[in-house]
């Protein structure tokens, strides 16, 4: 089964390559405070120092004076916290409302539904921001208010998993041997419906590790964490004069939801062979 | 009838003068890696011959689909030919250019469906439909492609073929449907008509019928007709002549009476034994106490309602009752929508029924509730139609087996103990036990799903379909371990089916079912020998192959 698994899913060129550079930002991440054992906040040089022009600083420095590589460092750490944290959590929610209402049905589908659609149709960012601004900024906050912004897409898409696994013939085998509905939803159903939410879940760190950025560009980022949102926000001004501010942080929020977004289309392919695009 | 064998053997010697309509040399057609085997049709030649039916027989993943994809050019991707010639008049199919084959298309060879649903479009009329054949080749004006249409409707036999012109695809039946199929592949008249398996998605009554349609259009346009089919009964209704074919070869080749009356090869021989015989024998009928007694079931569907429309009420189980005795197997049988499978759920209580008893050795299963039910359920239990789908494919089989014992209390050891012994009993390794289903075969998985029915030791079984998606051999070694198990513990057997030979297998008594009602129930030698109602009557004389048996039976 792992050897299928990974020949399907390095036959996409595409999410290899998106898992390498995942694989680089972690490790980026991980030994941040070996790379740069001083805070990202300390000043240490002049301020607006321009990117290439000193060894030590190879990427320069900002509005007063903070090295931006070693803050690209740290960021990725918030980044990649933030993203698996929220996401993880949003399928702890996102799951058994599914679960629980395409089981059912019924009823109990339509109470959890109408729940599900409270939430769907407040637009997902003033919602966010709503909630941080309310509990106070800080890394907690910010990882609810991603968790319980994104978790409607999971509700239903493991309702939907569920409402047509229920009506399989190995199901209704359990039913008949007489399983308890949890052991039936936790030991027949769930596993087949892993595929799906694995692909789901990848694209969902990336979402989340977007939010978290434009959270903490509107300022509303835990304010003693350096990340790669709080960095363009904070560049937002100086722009015309310093490009690299922006320019660097952008980079990097962009090639890490790039990785994520490959990985999960490569995970596609390997877990769902035949949805597989013809031709690779 | 031994007239008219004479008038086809004739028939078909004045032909082996004609030109062959088509022929297919030497023809290899090569699998992706990694599949079980490295061509998927393999050396195989053989000529379509004008007003000649040419059956390819053989079970699935033989190849024999593959050489008609071939033909049309519809081999899936990964798919290719590597070898050999398809030779229609002069040129070589194979080497055509896309163009020039889309153009033979249609005006050449013609190809019809399994499944005639998913082979028209939903969204589009009848007639529009074969009007589009018209179309793609550029042929007539629009107004003179619906007359055409309606022409054709007429001439498959369809009835009020105005009305079923400007039909949408689920308002026709599933025999009308494959008849608008055969006219759009008509419409253009070509010389070779391809048919995949064009009778197996339909009822037995249905199929006789369109046979019939397909034996007859062929002998009034003389077309060479390749027909697709892993049914030896539809050989002996529909084929001239017949080529075997197993691991992508042709292993036998020759005109329908060699080859049914007296194969050569040992796996045409292994074939044909399996076929269930068509004769059920006269049993003694079984005097015990009865196990199940049925009185009064009835279950009905509501569909489509809203606040605007009234829904339509389906009456799916009418008024069912019969009893079955302890160590009785008996048969239900039907053609789809009779009501067969719900009848069967019931029982078991996948679906409640809306009034009846379903007395299980003295208690009404009928209304039992939670706990109750999920204690008593434990002593009927069910054998599914799909050997792919009853499995749960994220499970090994010692888990599959052990779960039901273990819900019902046995200890982990005990059940997994157990669980080996089921397995041989059923007449698999006990080393499965920690393998995953998608390792094994259909009937290997069949077996599987048979062992865990009798896990928790039930005193009666329902076996839905049981054998229906099984090859014809491996259905015969399903239905040999069934019969065994049944003497060795004595189980009372209800066994829901379609088929009627297979009924006639293993069946002491015989419920036939129509529309949610049991129109005859009686001994199986009866309802095969001496059957009371009418319709009753048409299922058996539908039955295909079943002249030809007759024939042999009687000398």
């Amino acid at each position: 089964m792992m050897g299928d698994f990974w020949k399907r899913f390095s036959r996409n060129r595409g999410a290899v390559i998106g898992l390498f550079i995942l694989l680089l930002v972690v490790v980026v991440a991980a030994i941040a405070p070996l790379l740069f054992p001083d805070s990202p906040w300390r000043m240490v040089q002049r301020p607006f120092l321009p990117p290439f022009e000193m060894s030590e600083y190879p990427l320069g420095t900002d509005t007063i004076g903070r090295n931006v590589i070693s803050g690209l460092a740290y960021g990725a750490q918030v980044s990649l916290l933030v993203g698996l944290v929220s996401t993880v959590v949003s399928l702890l929610i996102g799951i058994p409302i599914g679960a629980l209402a395409g089981y059912f049905g019924g009823f109990v589908d339509d109470a959890l539904m109408r729940f599900t659609e409270l939430f769907q149709t407040v637009p997902n960012f003033a919602l966010a921001i709503v909630l941080v601004a309310i509990f106070e900024p800080s890394i907690y906050s910010i990882i609810a208010a991603i968790a319980i912004v994104s978790w409607p897409p999971v509700a239903r898409l493991v309702r939907g998993e569920f409402l047509s696994l229920r009506q399989r013939e190995y199901v209704e085998a359990a039913t008949l041997s007489g399983q308890s509905h949890a052991a039936i939803i936790w030991r027949q159903i769930l596993p087949n419906t892993l595929s799906p939410i694995i692909v789901l879940a990848s694209l969902m760190v990336a979402t989340a590790i977007l939010l978290e950025s434009s959270l903490s560009f509107l300022g509303l980022g835990d304010p003693n964490l350096m990340s790669w949102g709080y960095m363009i926000g904070a560049a937002r001004t100086v722009i015309r004069q310093a490009w690299w501010l922006s320019f660097f942080p952008g980079v990097a929020i962009l090639l890490t939801v790039l990785a994520l977004n490959l990985i999960g289309e490569g995970l596609n392919d390997a877990l769902n062979p035949r949805l597989a695009r013809k031709g690779k | 009838m031994h007239s008219i064998r004479a008038l086809r053997a004739r028939a078909s010697k004045g032909t082996m003068m004609a030109t062959p309509a088509a022929r297919i040399e030497h023809l290899k057609i090569a699998l992706p890696e990694g599949a079980d085997r490295a061509l998927a049709v393999d050396d195989v030649s053989f000529d379509l011959v004008p007003g000649e039916i040419l059956c390819i027989v053989g079970e699935s993943g033989s190849g024999k689909s593959m050489s008609a994809n071939a033909m049309m050019g519809l081999l899936p991707d990964l798919v290719r030919p590597v070898g050999g010639r398809i030779l229609v008049g002069d040129k070589d199919i194979l080497t055509l250019s896309d163009k020039e084959r889309r153009d033979m298309r249609g005006r050449a060879m013609a190809m019809i469906f399994q499944e005639p649903m998913s082979a028209l479009n939903p969204l589009m009329k009848v007639a529009d439909q074969i009007a589009e054949v018209y179309e793609a080749h550029g042929l007539l004006t629009p107004r003179e492609r619906k007359d055409r249409a309606v022409q054709l409707l007429t001439e498959v036999g369809i009835p009020e073929p105005e009305k079923a012109a400007r039909a949408y695809p689920f308002q026709l039946s599933g025999g009308q449907r494959q008849r608008v199929m055969i006219a759009m592949a008509l419409a253009l008249e070509p010389k070779i008509l391809i048919a995949d398996e064009p009778t197996t998605a339909l009822d037995v009554t249905t199929q006789a019928q369109i046979l019939d349609l397909i034996r007859h259009l062929q002998r009034e346009r003389d077309m060479a007709v390749m027909f697709i089919t892993h049914d030896f009964g539809v050989v002996a209704e529909i084929a001239d002549r017949v080529a075997v074919m197993q691991f992508g070869k042709i292993v036998e080749e020759g005109s329908v009476d060699d080859v049914l009356d007296h194969p050569q090869h040992d796996y045409t021989r292994k074939l044909i034994a399996a076929i269930p015989r068509l004769s059920a024998d006269r049993r003694a009928a079984i005097e015990k106490a009865p196990i199940l007694a049925v009185e009064g079931l009835n279950k009905t569907y509501h569909t489509g309602g809203s606040m605007f429309a009234k829904g339509r009420v389906v009456h799916a189980v009418n008024d069912v009752s019969f009893v079955l005795a302890d160590g009785e197997t008996l048969g239900i049988v039907g053609e789809s929508g009779s009501g067969k499978s719900s009848v069967g759920r019931c029982l078991v209580r996948l679906l409640d029924p809306d009034s009846g008893v379903v007395k299980l050795g003295g208690v009404d299963m009928a209304y039992m509730k939670g706990e109750e039910l999920r204690r008593e359920r434990k002593r009927i239990q069910m054998i599914f139609q799909d050997p792919y789908a009853s499995l749960n494919p994220r499970s090994r089989v010692g888990r599959i087996l052990s779960e039901g014992p273990m819900a019902h209390g046995k200890p982990k050891d005990e059940a997994y103990q157990r669980a080996s012994e089921l397995l041989e009993l059923v007449g698999l390794d006990a080393s499965a036990i920690d393998r995953y289903p998608h390792e094994f075969s259909g009937g290997q998985r069949q077996r599987i799903g048979i062992a865990r029915a009798l896990a928790l030791e039930p005193e009666v079984i329902i076996a839905d379909e049981a054998v229906s998606a099984l090859d014809v051999s491996i259905q015969a070694q399903v239905l040999d371990l069934l019969a065994d198990l049944k003497a060795r513990l004595n189980l009372a057997l209800v066994f829901i089916t379609h088929d009627l030979r297979v009924a006639a297998q293993v069946c002491d008594r015989i419920a036939v079912m129509q529309k949610g009602r049991i129109v005859e129930l009686g001994p199986a030698y009866d309802i095969f020998n001496d059957p009371r109602d009418a319709y009753t009557r048409s299922l058996i004389e539908a039955i295909p192959g079943r002249e030809k048996e007759l024939a042999a039976m009687t000398g």
